[in-house]
């Protein structure tokens, strides 16, 4: 019997949902494999997230100090290897977040612990984890294994387990001591901000019609424009088209930009990553058109039209004229 | 400024129909083109910009084949002075042995600023990058979307989730996970790369890089490869253009969307 451990991650006085995430899926492994479940928080002084984890965890381990307040890399490092070389738990969830993707690596290297990062499902054979992760933008997907070791290390993509209803358990809360030799970190926190807010709120559209690098080229991002405005929608778009300055950040969908809610999504030449699609769950229908028959949008819409778009939008345009 | 900046090719797979290996350990590759990836074409250009803001020099790894020079060739065209080519033999590295190799590299060589994509197309670890920070003992910052160095340090954004972006001080030298749309980068042209052609191309044999097995053996390893379960999944609107859209209108009456 060993600990599986979660990182809790948090923002701004708020736990974040993929914590949640984290917790639900621990506590199946915990009931399958008779491990029990460690929470680990690292946060500022009497920032009073305990009351919305422990009853999901069996125990609580809580560093508090105002030098990790804000999320450092440097410092979770430094208390999350002592804390994993402490207590070797067989197991630590991390969210595949932009901040588990900061110091998940650092720790592998440090305690020598396997890492297998993004994941989207996590099961116990013989003792030792496995993993199933996306590959290729989620063309294909992959069964991982891990070299034997003590304990291993996974960060799990957001979405991929449900939310957890309130938990069960009455997990005890342990506060634990910063080290007197905790070093000071070389990066250090100056501010949050906000780089998508502007002009138009696509997140209050019924209807978005969005486009991704499909469309190709600038010069045909008007025309998709003009089709928006016909059919009285929004128009939104994934990354690269924010990446190539082809429309403003303020467009884009996903994870590192909108979540939305349109009634329908209608979706021109884009694939379905799922930093994109994780942003359109809330979307009531989503259609979407592309040329490639295996695009994983696919998966995740309710309708497909496999075509090149721009004949689609041009059919579109012709009927609403 | 000493800059290095880590590239890798990698496929291309949109629209492509990806078939697996006999062994289910991998894709069938020889069908598929390939190309920088897109997260290290923005990497190197972030390292040029710096070089022409701070002077110094660019030197590019990749961990590859022969084949892979491709990508170094077009880092050279771009701008960068030197190129490096580690050649693995018959080992097929997983990201921590790819991290160990990097860093064994790049100890030897002078460096201020180690950049590298913040992920790969191919398997989307996202992990060598901060791996090799820690190897080398650098500070570093994942999913960077801006840097400004000033002396011993720089301002760096890191993108976070919802369009927030985290702003942060890091001490020089830094390993910095470069993302896509931090700057624009240039076009290279055939000829271009033709001229890159006189620029410098080291290959290290990995035999010489003083590793052990054991700092290569993987960390992980692929059971199985398998496609999507085509349980669910869209319902496909059939017919010509015309057709399609008269669909797409009548689906959109019936949810509630007012024209
Ligand atoms: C940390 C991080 C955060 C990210 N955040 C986001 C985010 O918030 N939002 C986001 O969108 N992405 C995000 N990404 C990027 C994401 O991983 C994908 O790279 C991106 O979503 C791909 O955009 P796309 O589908 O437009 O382009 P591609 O993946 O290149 O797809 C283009 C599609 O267009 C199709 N196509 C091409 N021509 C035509 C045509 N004429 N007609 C019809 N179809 C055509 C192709 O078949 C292909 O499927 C993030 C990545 C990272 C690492
Ligand atoms: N074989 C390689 N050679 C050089 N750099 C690599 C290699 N593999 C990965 N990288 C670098 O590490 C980054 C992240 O890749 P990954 O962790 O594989 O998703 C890439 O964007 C590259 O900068």
């Amino acid at each position: 019997m060993s600990e599986i451990f979660v990182v809790v991650e948090h923002r701004n006085g708020e736990i974040r949902e993929i914590t949640y995430q984290l917790l639900w899926k621990a506590d199946e492994l915990c009931r399958k494999g008779s491990h029990t479940l460690t929470a680990v928080v690292l946060c500022g002084e009497k920032e009073n997230f305990i009351s919305e984890i422990n009853d999901r965890a069996d125990r609580v381990i809580l560093f508090e100090d105002e030098r990790i307040k804000n999320f450092n890399g440097d410092l979770y490092k430094e208390l999350l290897v002592r804390l994993i070389q402490e207590h070797k738990p067989i197991l630590t969830l991390i969210g595949h977040t932009p901040w588990g993707m900061d110091y998940a690596p650092s720790i592998s290297i440090k305690t020598g612990y396997p890492l297998a990062t993004d994941c989207v499902d996590v099961i116990f054979e013989n003792g030792r984890p496995k993993v199933v992760r996306q590959i290729y933008a989620g063309k294909i997907f992959s069964r991982v294994a891990f070299k034997d070791s003590e304990g291993y290390l996974i960060t799990v993509r957001s979405g991929a387990f449900s939310i957890d209803k309130a938990g069960e358990h009455k997990g005890e809360v342990i506060k634990k001591d910063i080290p007197p030799d905790l070093p000071t970190a070389r990066r250090e926190f100056v501010a949050f901000e906000d780089a998508g807010a502007g002009a138009i709120d696509i997140t209050q559209a019924d209807l978005l019609v969005s486009i991704g690098r499909g469309v190709g080229e600038a010069d045909k991002v008007p025309a998709m424009q003009e089709l928006a405005n016909l059919m009285g929608g929004v128009l939104s778009c994934s990354r690269p088209v924010v990446d190539k300055n082809w429309l403003p950040k303020y467009h884009q969908v996903g994870t590192s930009g909108k979540s939305v809610k349109p009634k329908v999504y209608l979706a021109f030449g884009i694939s379905g990553a799922f930093q994109h699609v994780a942003g359109i769950s809330g979307a009531g229908c989503v259609i979407a058109v592309n040329k490639d028959k295996k695009a994983p949008i696919f998966r995740v819409a309710d309708f497909g039209v496999v075509d090149d778009l721009f004949k689609v939008a041009e059919a579109l345009k012709a009927k609403l004229a | 400024m000493e800059i290095i900046v880590c590239v890798k090719r990698v496929p291309l797979t949109q629209e492509v129909d990806l078939e697996i290996n006999p062994q289910k350990t991998d894709i069938r590759r020889d069908m598929l083109a390939y190309s920088i990836n897109e997260w290290d074409n923005y990497a190197v250009e972030e390292a040029i910009v710096l070089k022409e803001k701070h002077g110094g020099n660019v030197v590019a790894v990749t961990v590859g084949t022969e084949e892979d020079e491709e990508v170094l060739r077009r880092s050279l065209a771009m701008g960068a002075d030197k190129a490096i080519r580690v050649d693995p033999g018959n080992l097929l590295p997983d990201s921590f042995g790819i991290a160990k190799i990097l860093a064994q590299v790049i100890r030897g060589m002078p460096h201020d600023v180690v950049l590298t994509g913040v992920q790969a197309d191919d398997l989307n670890e996202g992990s060598v990058g901060t791996m090799l920070a820690e190897l080398l003992d650098l500070a570093h910052a994942a999913v960077v979307t801006g840097v400004t160095a000033e002396g011993e340090e720089a301002t760096v954004r890191v993108e976070l989730e919802g369009g927030v972006e985290e702003v942060s001080r890091i001490k020089l030298p830094a390993l910095l996970c470069i993302q896509t749309g931090i700057n624009e980068p240039r076009y290279v042209s055939i000829m271009g790369i033709r001229k890159a052609a006189k620029k410098e191309l080291n290959v290290v044999k990995i035999e010489d890089l003083s590793l052990s097995r054991n700092d290569l053996s993987p960390m992980t390893t692929v059971e199985e490869l398998f496609l999507p379960p085509e349980t669910e999944g869209a319902q496909f609107l059939e017919g010509d253009p015309a057709t399609v859209a008269e669909e797409i209108l009548r689906i959109l009456k019936e949810k509630g969307v007012k024209k």
